[in-house]
């Protein structure tokens, strides 16, 4: 399993690296071209750049911190024990803490189900690790602004939580009647 | 230098120093973590920068914003929805991607539809979703996503 997720990482690494180069080669290719292009490419990607070089090493120290303060047991621990509102918040806020990619939020939330788990709670939980994470906000925050981020983020929890509870009341519909299978 | 900068780097300063008093173990593996994660990131950073140079520097804001600006309508909302949906790039670095495209004429509801269809749907993920979840939550879950994120963004539109 490790090994086929650093196989899986290598070769995103390659397929990163080969984009490049091909994004590089259309660079140089278009600005010789459209030499008077040049001056505005290239200081607009130089402003991109800075910009994320003075946000980006801090969000990723505030990711490894978490990484290594809040593990997988803890999330699995408190997400488990808790229902009702109390459990959509705290899958919220689980959810957002960076802790690792969207891949392995999946497998904790199967034991989790398992172990059962409501199933509103877990896709609070999923929705808000895939698109409410600290990281995320503060760079949408640097760049969008904090209007906009602001209320992204309440929206997004508003219908995340709507849409928890909906797919919670379609699946346990959908299993009274197996015999009506729609098969989605 | 923004004040978001400084609040940043300062909570990832304070933080740092905060977990080398509690445990200079940790600490070290935290630092580790980050750059491992930072380097991994770095040609995907350098291919969304050159992306967003070209882009800014040849085509023009009317073009843009014919696609997904104010009046491109709710298809051109939905477009850049699966567009989002589709891609894989990382989600910290969508940010400055939707920051140019804002400056280059999109609207604030294609952008907002954008970065939630981006950060909420993972297609590359969905096989192991399946897997884990089983079809129906996990169609059920990226699908549903898909319009929730039009919604909201045809609300942020309307608000701001």
């Amino acid at each position: 399993m490790k090994d086929n997720l650093k196989e899986k990482q290598k070769k995103g690494m390659i397929r990163d690296l080969i984009i490049l180069g091909v994004i590089l080669i259309i660079t140089v290719i278009l600005l010789s071209v459209f030499p008077d292009r040049k001056g505005a490419v290239i200081s607009t990607s130089w402003d991109f750049f800075i910009e994320m070089m003075l946000i980006l090493p801090a969000v990723m120290v505030i990711l490894g911190l978490f990484t290594v303060w809040v593990t997988k047991d803890i999330v699995v621990k408190y997400l488990g024990i808790t229902s009702g509102i109390k459990g959509i918040i705290i899958a919220i806020i689980l959810g957002a803490l960076p802790t690792g990619p969207l891949y392995i939020a999946f497998p904790m939330s199967s034991a989790l189900l398992e172990k059962g788990a409501k199933i509103s709670n877990i896709i609070v939980f999923l929705s808000a690790w895939a698109c409410i994470k600290i990281p995320q906000e503060m760079m949408e925050l640097q760049f969008l602004g904090g209007q906009f981020m602001l209320l992204r983020l309440i929206l997004t929890i508003i219908f995340v939580i709507i849409m928890g509870i909906s797919i919670e009341k379609i699946i346990e519909w959908d299993d009274k009647k197996p015999s009506i299978s729609i098969g989605v | 230098m923004n004040i978001t900068v400084i609040i940043i780097n300062s909570i990832a300063i304070i933080g740092l120093i905060i977990a080398f008093i509690v445990s200079k173990e940790k600490a070290i593996k935290s630092l580790k973590i980050a750059s491992k994660s930072f380097f991994k990131m770095l040609p995907m950073i350098f291919i969304i920068i050159l992306a967003i140079g070209l882009l800014l520097g040849f085509v023009p804001p009317d073009q843009i914003s014919r696609f997904v600006g104010e009046q491109s309508g709710i298809g051109g909302v939905v477009l850049i929805g699966i567009v989002g949906a589709l891609m894989h790039i990382p989600a910290l670095i969508s940010f400055p991607l939707a920051a140019s495209l804002l400056e280059g004429g999109a609207s604030i509801t294609a952008v907002a539809a954008f970065i939630t269809t981006l950060t909420m749907i993972g297609t590359i993920t969905l096989p192991l979703e399946i897997k884990e979840l089983g079809k129906k939550m996990a169609l059920l879950r990226n699908g549903l996503s898909f319009v929730i994120a039009i919604i909201i963004a045809l609300i942020m539109g309307a608000i701001l």
